[in-house]
C-alpha cells in the first residue's frame, strides 16, 4: 500500500470517526445535546484525533528508520569481496539502490524478472531500456542485495500499513467506547492538544540535537582516521583524494577570521554612524524610507552578493589597486569577499544599534542638552556609552553572521588555503572547505570527506558561543531600560 | 530695541565655534555613512540588472525547414518508436541544410566555411526540433517555418558581449559569422526577441548557454516553498503558542528559548550539514530532491518563523484573554478564538520573511546534492517531491561555475527572476502589515 | 507662625532684571501651548512657577534655555531676552546659551558614569578649566554647594546611577552648576523624591539663590511658598498672575489665582 493511500484512508477514518462520534455524544444524551458536558464537537475532535496522532507519529517514525533497516538487508548480502579494488562499499550500495530502482521500473512495465534476475547481462541491457545507467554487467551479488532491499522495502510498506492501520483503529474504538454524557471530551482534547504543542516546541530542540549529536558522531569518526592533534596543530592544508592528506584547521580559521575582521572594519563604521544618524538627527519621514533601504541589504540573497563579487568587486579590485600596486593577479581576495560581505552585514549593525540608541532615555539626552553639550558631545558621550553593550551585542551578531557567511567567500575568496597577510591574495574559509569537501562525489569515510563535519563543528562552536555572549548582552540590555 | 551685536552671546567664542564645527562634522560623518550604505545598495543593483536583464531576451534564427521523410521516418509508418530512432544530430544535420539553403536563397554573399555555416545555430536546435516532430508526427514531409536559438557568441555579438575583436581570438566562432550575422539581421533572418524559454525551459549543458532556462529551478524552488510553508507555519505557530501562552517559566522553557534564538543565528550551511547526515544519510532519502531541501529550508526557517510570532501573540493585551476567560472559555479557546486572530497578520507577516529568507537560501543546499545538473522536470507532487530537482538560488551559483560567458548573463537574469519572487514576498508582506497592523 | 507669614518677613532686594519675556507663544503642531506670556525674572531670586498640570510650566521653562528646540513640533514666537540680548536670534549658539541657562530635570537623569563625571560632564565640554587639578576643584567645589560631597566624596568613582534619589537628584543639581551657569531652571525638581531629599533639595535652593538666578516649576504651594521670592501662576497656557510670592499666596488679585491656592481647581 504506497503512502499516499495509506494517508488517504487515515483521514477517512478519521472524518468517519468525528461524525460517528458526534452523532453517538448526542444519541449518549437522549438526543438533548445541553446533557452532555463537552460539545459534541469535542466528542469528534477527540475521536479524529486519537485516530490521526498515534498513526501519524509511527508513520513518520517508521519512514525515517525504515532507510535504516533496508541498507541493513542489503548489507546482509553483500562480502567483503565483492568490492573491487579502488572502489568502495557505498559506491557499490548506490549501485545496488539504481538496479533495485531499475528492477521496480521494469516491473511496473510489467516485464517478466526471474529471467533477468539470472542473468546479469540480460539485466544490464534491460536496465539500460529504462534508462538506469551502469558501469558495467552487475555481479550475482549485487543484484541479491538489490533483491533483498526490495523485499526489505516491501515487507516494511506492509508491515507499516498493519501497525498504522492498527493503532488508528484502536484509536476509534477506544474512544467511541468511552462517549457518556458525562465524558469529559473538552478536557481530553485539550489535554492532547496541548502534547501537540509541547511536541511543536520539542522540535526546535531537536534541531540542536540533530545538529550537535551528528557533527559529534562524525567529528569523532573523522579523529579515528585524522589525529586530531594535525588537524589542531598543522598548520597546511592539503587535501588529497589519493590519501596522506595534510588537514590542518589553521589557514582556514585565518581566511575566515581575515575576511570577517574586514567585513567587519566595512560595516562597523558605516552601520553605527548610520544608526546614529538616523536615531539622533534624521527626521521622522527620512528615517521611515532611509531604514527600510539599508535593511534592503540584508534580505538580499546572498548567493546574489556572490554573483557581485565575482563578477564586478573581484575584477574592479584586481584591475584597479591589485595589479597597478603589483601585490596580486587574482580577482578573488580577502578583500573582495570581505568588502562584499561588509557591505551584506552594515544593516545588521545599523538596524540593531539604531533599536538600542533609540532604547536610550530621552531624559539623558535633556540632562546633556540641557547643561549645553552639542548634539554630537551627547551622542558620543551619554548617548553611545550608554548603548554600548547593545551595540557590542550587535556587533558580535553581525560577526557572527559574517563568520557563517558562505556563498560570498565561495564565490569571492577563492580556494586557496594559506597563512598570508596581504588581503589582496584568495584566500579560503572554514565554510568554503565545508562544501568543496561535501559537494561532488563523496564518500563517507575517508578523511578528506570527514574532516568537513570537524570543521562544521568548529564553525557551530564559534557561532554558538558569538551568538550566546550577544543575545545575553542585548537581553541585560533591554531589561536595564524596560 | 538697542543694538546688542556686542552682547557676548551673539558672539560665539573660539571653543563654541570649534565645537560647532565638530558637530557639523559628525553630521556629515553620518550622512556619509547612510549615502555609502545606499550607494552600495544601487552599486549591487545596477551591476545585476544591467548584466541580467538581456537574458530576458534571445536571438533567434528563423528559417524554412523540409521535414524530409526519406531522413526522418525511414519506415514510412510513422510509427513513434522507429521515429525516435532518429538522433538530435540526424535533425541537427537537416537544419544546417536548412540554413544553408536559406542564406543561398536570399543571396547573402559571406566569407563563411560552409562547413562552419551550422555553428551559427544552437546545437539546442536539433533537440527542440525533434521533440516537436515526436509530438506532432504530421509534420514529417512538411516543410515548416523554423525558428532556432542562434548560437551563444551569435547572441552575445548582439548584446555587445562579443566584439570583432574577441571574435578573432575565440575559436567558437569568427568575425566572418558576425559579418554574416549583420546582414542576416538586415534580411530578418535573425532577429533578437523577448524569450519566454528562460522562465520555462530547463538547464543545458556547459556549451549552450543560450539554451539554458530556469523552468526546472523555478518548479523545485515552489516544492520546497510550499514544504516549508505547510510544515514551517503550523509547527512554528503551535511552538510559538505553547511558549507563549502556556509554558510554565523554569529551566527548561528558558534552555528552549536560548535555543531557539540561536537557531536564529546558526549559519545556514550548518543546516545543509545537518540534512546530509540525518535525511540522507541516516533516513535514505535521495539526494537532490526538493523532500529533503525543503525539510532542510524547514528547520532552518522555523526559528524565524518562531520568534515573529511570539512578537505577534506578546502584542496581544492581556485584558481580551480575561475577557474570554471571563465568559468561561477554556485558555485553548481563549488562544484558538481570540488570540490567534488578532496576531494573525503579525505571525502571516513573519511566515512570508521567513519564507523569502527560505527561497534565496543556497548554501544548505549545495550540501544536499542541488547542485547536481538536472534536465528533466521533477513530477507532480508527492512523487515528484522525490525527484531531483534544482532551486533557484543553487542554479544560480551552478551557472557561475560553467566556463562560458553567456552563463553569467544567465546567471545575472535568475537573480532578476529570484529578487522579482522575493520583491513580490515582501510587498505582501508589507501590506498585511499596514493593512492589519493594530496599535493596542 | 504660618509659612506664609514667615515668608513675608523675608526682605526682597531690589534686582535686576536677568530674564525679560515678552508675548511669548508656543504651539506643538496645532495645540496652542503657551499664550502671551510675559515675565520679568529677577537675579539672585528664586522664581516659582505654579499651576495645574498641562498649562504650560514646562514649557515656558524649556523656552528659557532653547531646549524646545529638540522638540521638532515645537514652535516659539514672542521675545526672551537675556541680559538684554534676544535668545532667540539666529546668531545665538543654543550651546553657548545653555551653559549660562542650566536645567534640572523632573526625574533624576544621572549619566551611566561615574559620580565625578557626571559632575566633570559640564566643564570637560565648555572647556572651563585647564588642568586635572582644576577640574578636580570644581567638581569637589560643586558637589559641596550641592550638599552631597560628605556622602559621595569617598566613591567618586563609582557610577552616578548607583545613588539614592534623593542623592541623584542633588547630583543633577551639581552636574548643573558646573558650568557655572546665571540662571538654573529647575522643573520640579522634587517630584520623584520623598520628604527628606526634597527637604535638602529646598535647603539647597536657597543657597543657590546667593550665585545664581534660579525658576523652580513646582506643584506645591507650599514648597513654592518656602524657596521662592516671586511667584508666576500659569492657567491653561497663560499667565494669569506674577508677583511677589507673599502677595500672591496672601493676597491674589485673580479669582483663579484664589481658587488653585485655596485647592478648587488643579
Ligand atoms: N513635546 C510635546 N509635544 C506636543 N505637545 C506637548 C509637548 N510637551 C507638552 N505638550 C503640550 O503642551 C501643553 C503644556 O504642557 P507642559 O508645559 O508640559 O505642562 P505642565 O504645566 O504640566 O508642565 C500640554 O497640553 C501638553 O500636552
Ligand atoms: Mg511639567
Amino acid at each position: 500500500m504506497s503512502i499516499g493511500l495509506l494517508s488517504l484512508i487515515l483521514l477517512a477514518l478519521a472524518t468517519a470517526g468525528y461524525l460517528v462520534a458526534r452523532t453517538r455524544a448526542v444519541a449518549s444524551a437522549g438526543g438533548d445535546a445541553r446533557r452532555l458536558h463537552s460539545l459534541p464537537a469535542f466528542h469528534g475532535r477527540l475521536t479524529a484525533m486519537s485516530v490521526l496522532v498515534p498513526a501519524a507519529v509511527i508513520l513518520i517514525l517508521w519512514l525515517i528508520f525504515e532507510g535504516f533497516a533496508i541498507r541493513g538487508a542489503a548489507l546482509s548480502q553483500l562480502k567483503p569481496s565483492d568490492v573491487p579494488d579502488g572502489s568502495t562499499m557505498d559506491l557499490i550500495m548506490s549501485d545496488v539502490g539504481r538496479i533495485a530502482d531499475g528492477l521496480n521500473q521494469l516491473e511496473a512495465r510489467g516485464t517478466e524478472l526471474a529471467p533477468l534476475l539470472a542473468s546479469p547481462d540480460a539485466l544490464a541491457a534491460a536496465l539500460k531500456d529504462v534508462g538506469v545507467a551502469q558501469g558495467g554487467a552487475p555481479t550475482p551479488d549485487t543484484i541479491l542485495a538489490a533483491q533483498a532491499s526490495r523485499e526489505a522495502l516491501r515487507t516494511s510498506r506492509i508491515g507499516l500499513s498493519i501497525v498504522t492501520l492498527a493503532a488508528a483503529v484502536a484509536g476509534l474504538v477506544l474512544v467511541l467506547r468511552r462517549i457518556t454524557p458525562e465524558f469529559r471530551a473538552r478536557n481530553a482534547t485539550e489535554a492532547l492538544s496541548m502534547w501537540l504543542l509541547i511536541g511543536a516546541s520539542l522540535i526546535a530542540v531537536g534541531t540542536t540535537l540533530g545538529i550537535v549529536l551528528s557533527l559529534l558522531s562524525e567529528t569523532l569518526h573523522f579523529f579515528r582516521l585524522y589525529d586530531f592533534r594535525d588537524f589542531f596543530f598543522n598548520l597546511t592544508w592539503n587535501p588529497k583524494f589519493t590519501g596522506g592528506s595534510d588537514l590542518g584547521i589553521w589557514p582556514l580559521i585565518w581566511g575566515t577570521i581575515y575576511v570577517s575582521a574586514i567585513a567587519l572594519a566595512v560595516a562597523v563604521p558605516i552601520g553605527l554612524f548610520s544608526a546614529v544618524y538616523l536615531a539622533e538627527y534624521a527626521s521622522k519621514r527620512t528615517r521611515a524610507y532611509v531604514k527600510p533601504l539599508i535593511e534592503i541589504l540584508a534580505g538580499i540573497p546572498t548567493i546574489v552578493y556572490g554573483l557581485f563579487a565575482l563578477v564586478t568587486v573581484g575584477p574592479l579590485l584586481r584591475d584597479w589597486i591589485s595589479i597597478p600596486m603589483g601585490i596580486g593577479n587574482s580577482s578573488s581576495s580577502v578583500m573582495t569577499a570581505g568588502l562584499v560581505m561588509g557591505i551584506m552585514v552594515i544593516p545588521f549593525v545599523s538596524s540593531l544599534s539604531d533599536d538600542i540608541i533609540n532604547a536610550v532615555p530621552q531624559s539623558l539626552r535633556d540632562g546633556s542638552l540641557g547643561l549645553g553639550a552639542t548634539p554630537s558631545e551627547t551622542i558620543r558621550q551619554v548617548v553611545l556609552p550608554a548603548a554600548l553593550p547593545g551595540i557590542v551585542g550587535a556587533i558580535l551578531l553581525a560577526a557572527s553572521r559574517a563568520i557563517g557567511e558562505t556563498m560570498i567567500v565561495v564565490l569571492g575568496a577563492g580556494a586557496a588555503a594559506q597563512l598570508s597577510l596581504n588581503p589582496f591574495e584568495a584566500m579560503t574559509t572554514v565554510t568554503v572547505k565545508i562544501v568543496s569537501q561535501l559537494t561532488g562525489d563523496t564518500e563517507f569515510n575517508s578523511p578528506e570527506t570527514l574532516v568537513a563535519f570537524a570543521l562544521g563543528l568548529t564553525l557551530f562552536t564559534l557561532t554558538l558561543c558569538l551568538n550566546i555572549v550577544a543575545l545575553i548582552i542585548v537581553r541585560k540590555y533591554r531589561e536595564q531600560y524596560e | 530695541m538697542t543694538d546688542m551685536t556686542d552682547h557676548p552671546l551673539l558672539m560665539p567664542d573660539a571653543r563654541t565655534k570649534a565645537r560647532n564645527a565638530a558637530e557639523r562634522r559628525f553630521r556629515a560623518y553620518g550622512l556619509t555613512a547612510i549615502t555609502l550604505a545606499l550607494a552600495a545598495l544601487v552599486w549591487l543593483l545596477v551591476s545585476i540588472f544591467s548584466a541580467g536583464l538581456p537574458a530576458f531576451k534571445q536571438t533567434f534564427i528563423t528559417f524554412p525547414v523540409t521535414l524530409d521523410a526519406a531522413t526522418l521516418d525511414k519506415s514510412g509508418k510513422l510509427d513513434p518508436v522507429e521515429m525516435a530512432k532518429v538522433t538530435t544530430i540526424g535533425y541537427g544535420k537537416l537544419i544546417d541544410k536548412a540554413f544553408a539553403a536559406e542564406i543561398e536563397a536570399k543571396g547573402i554573399a559571406h566569407e563563411v566555411k560552409p562547413k562552419e555555416l551550422g555553428d551559427m545555430i544552437s546545437e539546442q536546435a536539433g533537440a527542440s526540433l525533434r521533440d516537436m516532430v515526436l509530438a506532432n508526427p504530421a509534420l514529417v514531409g512538411q516543410t515548416i517555418q523554423f525558428q532556432a536559438l542562434a548560437n551563444g557568441r551569435i547572441d552575445g555579438y548582439f548584446k555587445g558581449r562579443v566584439t570583432m575583436e574577441t571574435a578573432s581570438r575565440d575559436k567558437n566562432t569568427s568575425p566572418e559569422k558576425l559579418a554574416l550575422a549583420d546582414k542576416l539581421r538586415d534580411a530578418g533572418v535573425i532577429a533578437v526577441k523577448l524569450n519566454p524559454g528562460f522562465l520555462t525551459m530547463s538547464d543545458a549543458s556547459d556549451k549552450r548557454p543560450e539554451a539554458a532556462g530556469l523552468g526546472v529551478a523555478i518548479l523545485g524552488s515552489l516544492y520546497m516553498v510550499v514544504i516549508v510553508l505547510c510544515l514551517a507555519l503550523p509547527i512554528g505557530v503551535a511552538a510559538s503558542v505553547y511558549l507563549e501562552e502556556f509554558a510554565p517559566k523554569n529551566t527548561f522553557t528558558d534552555i528552549i528559548e536560548v535555543n531557539i534564538a540561536n537557531l536564529a543565528a546558526v549559519p545556514s550551511i550548518v543546516y545543509g550539514i545537518l540534512g546530509l547526515a540525518i535525511f540522507i544519510n541516516f533516513a535514505g532519502l535521495p539526494q537532490s530532491a526538493p523532500i529533503v531541501g525543503g525539510l532542510v529550508l524547514t528547520l532552518m526557517t522555523l526559528p524565524r518563523i518562531i520568534i515573529p510570532t511570539r512578537a505577534a501573540l506578546k502584542a496581544v493585551p492581556p485584558s481580551i484573554r480575561d475577557a474570554a476567560l471571563g465568559v468561561g472559555a477554556s485558555k485553548l479557546q481563549t488562544v484558538t478564538h481570540h488570540v490567534l486572530p488578532l496576531a494573525a497578520p503579525g505571525i502571516l507577516t513573519g511566515t512570508i520573511i521567513g519564507l523569502a529568507q527560505a527561497l534565496g537560501e543556497s548554501a544548505p543546499l549545495l550540501l544536499i546534492g542541488m547542485v547536481a545538473f538536472v534536465k528533466d522536470f521533477p513530477g507532480l507532487p508527492p512523487q515528484g517531491l522525490f525527484d531531483p530537482a534544482a532551486a533557484l538560488p543553487v542554479q544560480i551559483y551552478n551557472w557561475t561555475q560553467r566556463g562560458d560567458p553567456g552563463f553569467v548573463e544567465r546567471a545575472s537574469g535568475a537573480i532578476i527572476v529570484l529578487l522579482v519572487f522575493l520583491v513580490v514576498m515582501n510587498a505582501a508582506a508589507i501590506y498585511l502589515r499596514r493593512k492589519y497592523e493594530r496599535r493596542w | 507662625m504660618s509659612v506664609i507669614e514667615m515668608k513675608l518677613e523675608r526682605e526682597v532686594a531690589a534686582e535686576t532684571i536677568k530674564i525679560q519675556a515678552r508675548k511669548v507663544q508656543v504651539h506643538y503642531g496645532t495645540n496652542h501651548a503657551l499664550k502671551d506670556v510675559d515675565v520679568d525674572i529677577l537675579s539672585k531670586n528664586v522664581t516659582a512657577f505654579i499651576g495645574p498640570s498641562g498649562c504650560g510650566k514646562s514649557t515656558f521653562l524649556r523656552c528659557l534655555n532653547r531646549m524646545n528646540d529638540t522638540v521638532a513640533s515645537a514652535k516659539v514666537s514672542g521675545s526672551i531676552l537675556l541680559d538684554g540680548a534676544d535668545i532667540y536670534d539666529p546668531r545665538v549658539d543654543p550651546v553657548q546659551l545653555r551653559a549660562k541657562v542650566g536645567m534640572v530635570f523632573q526625574k533624576p537623569n544621572p549619566f551611566p558614569k561615574s559620580i565625578y563625571d557626571n559632575v566633570a560632564y559640564g566643564p570637560k565640554i565648555h572647556g572651563l578649566t585647564r588642568s586635572k587639578a582644576e577640574l578636580d576643584e570644581v567638581v569637589e567645589s560643586c558637589l559641596r554647594k550641592a550638599a552631597l560631597w560628605n556622602e559621595v566624596k569617598d566613591r567618586l568613582q563609582s557610577p552616578g546611577t548607583g545613588l539614592s534619589g534623593g542623592q541623584q537628584q542633588r547630583l543633577c543639581i551639581a552636574r548643573a552648576i558646573a558650568t557655572s551657569p546665571e540662571v538654573l531652571l529647575m522643573d520640579e525638581p522634587c517630584s520623584a523624591l520623598d520628604p527628606i531629599a526634597t527637604a535638602q533639595v529646598e535647603e539647597l535652593i536657597d543657597e543657590l539663590r546667593s550665585q545664581f538666578s534660579v525658576v523652580i516649576v513646582t506643584h506645591s504651594m507650599q514648597q513654592a511658598a518656602r524657596v521662592s521670592q516671586r511667584t508666576a501662576f500659569f492657567h491653561l497656557g497663560h499667565l494669569v498672575e506674577y508677583g511677589e510670592t507673599g502677595t500672591i499666596f496672601t493676597n491674589p488679585k485673580d479669582p483663579r489665582t484664589e481658587s488653585y491656592i485655596t485647592g478648587r481647581i488643579g
